[in-house]
């Protein structure tokens, strides 16, 4: 049986899509399923570093798009998981080189010998996006807690359902409990009903994010970080398992009496 | 600092406005029309139903509702009869 296709999306950059994509990848390899992720941000590569892939990197999607490797040539091995594999993009070409077809036929592809297949999608609604989001069976929207992140989140939603594609679930990244509960970030409640999507997971900030870019190690590896934690969870969800969410906002009656955090 | 305001949540916190100001773009963004076109909509509105409804023109409100991912326009167009006329100056 192919694998699930899983796009990960947002429409704003720098809202952590690769982080996403290198987390859940990495958390879904730990369950012992086998994963491809594939790097679709063609020009602007990050997976492979995020990852710790980058010096492994031999061929790229687009070398395979044009006949000049086979498929397995193009997949690097994680270092980690023998069972996990990055479809690099390429770096020195841009998203025209690949089309809406080569992408479908890429990922199916990819399908066939893995049980995930997850798709960090490029930035924006225009056609990187719309190649990365076309072959999916589920799309990931990844959003902060921020007015200009959800509005940007609603207008992919908005796409994917104007266009018949697939399904999507929302993952609320960067969520600071602290904030929230002094009345100063959106709490996910809001976020959620406003974009009116099914949530699959709320990742706390947090500073491990910065060093595990760092050294290539995504926080999924680290059992004490609390992203990581979510991320873990996050990939139980999408395996079908009903994970209780972490708790990381609800105040007790006592911590609001006492002000505690 | 009252007892009771340690737990009531701060009236217009930063988190009040995000969430109103989201909300607004938002219905505004699904359905296409910007707050001033709604203004415009709304004077058109007054003007084709006042050719044939003696209205309230101050009182109309015409807005955007919204139930999950569905958009309506509603409007409340107030109508004088003679009811709500009586005893109000003649205009």
């Amino acid at each position: 049986m192919a694998g699930k296709i899983i796009t990960i999306s947002s429409g704003k950059g720098g809202v952590g899509k690769t982080t996403t994509t290198a987390n859940l990848s990495i958390s879904l390899a730990m369950l012992g399923y086998r994963v491809t992720c594939i790097d679709a941000d063609i020009g602007l590569r990050n997976l492979d570093v995020m990852m710790g892939l980058e010096n492994r990197i031999v061929y790229d999607i687009v070398n395979y798009i044009d006949g000049r490797c086979r498929f397995r040539q193009a997949l690097v091995r994680d270092k980690r998981f023998p069972e996990l594999f990055l479809l690099p993009a390429a770096q020195t070409r841009d998203k025209n080189a690949i089309s809406i077809e080569d992408m479908s036929r890429v990922a199916h592809e990819a399908a066939e010998s893995a049980d995930f297949v997850l798709i960090d999608s490029p930035a924006g609604i225009e056609h990187g996006f719309r190649y990365a989001a076309t072959p999916a069976d589920l799309v990931l929207i990844v959003t902060n807690p921020e007015v200009t992140a959800v509005r940007d989140a609603d207008r992919v939603i908005g796409l994917l359902e104007a266009e018949g594609w697939a399904p999507s679930q929302l993952i609320i990244n960067r969520f600071k409990a602290d904030l929230v509960r002094r009345n100063e970030m959106l709490d996910s409640d809001t976020v959620t009903d406003l974009l009116a999507i099914d949530l699959v997971g709320i990742v706390p900030e947090d500073t491990k994010i910065l060093s595990s870019s760092n050294h290539g190690q995504p926080v999924a590896l680290d059992e004490r970080s609390p992203a990581g934690k979510a991320f873990r969870n996050i990939g139980r969800r999408l395996t079908g398992e009903a994970v209780p969410f972490e708790a990381l906002q609800k105040q007790t009656f006592f911590q609001k009496l006492f002000g505690s955090r | 600092m009252r007892l009771l305001d340690m737990f009531r949540r701060k009236p217009n916190s930063s988190q009040d406005v995000a969430a109103q100001r989201l909300r607004l773009v938002l219905t505004h963004d699904r359905a296409n029309l910007s707050p001033g076109m709604l203004e415009i909509l709304k004077d058109e509105i007054i003007a084709v139903i006042s050719k044939h409804l003696d209205i309230d023109r101050e009182k109309v409100v015409v807005n955007f509702t919204e139930d999950t991912r569905e958009t309506r326009l509603m409007a409340d167009i107030p109508i004088h009869t003679p009811r709500t006329r009586r005893g109000e100056p003649q205009s």
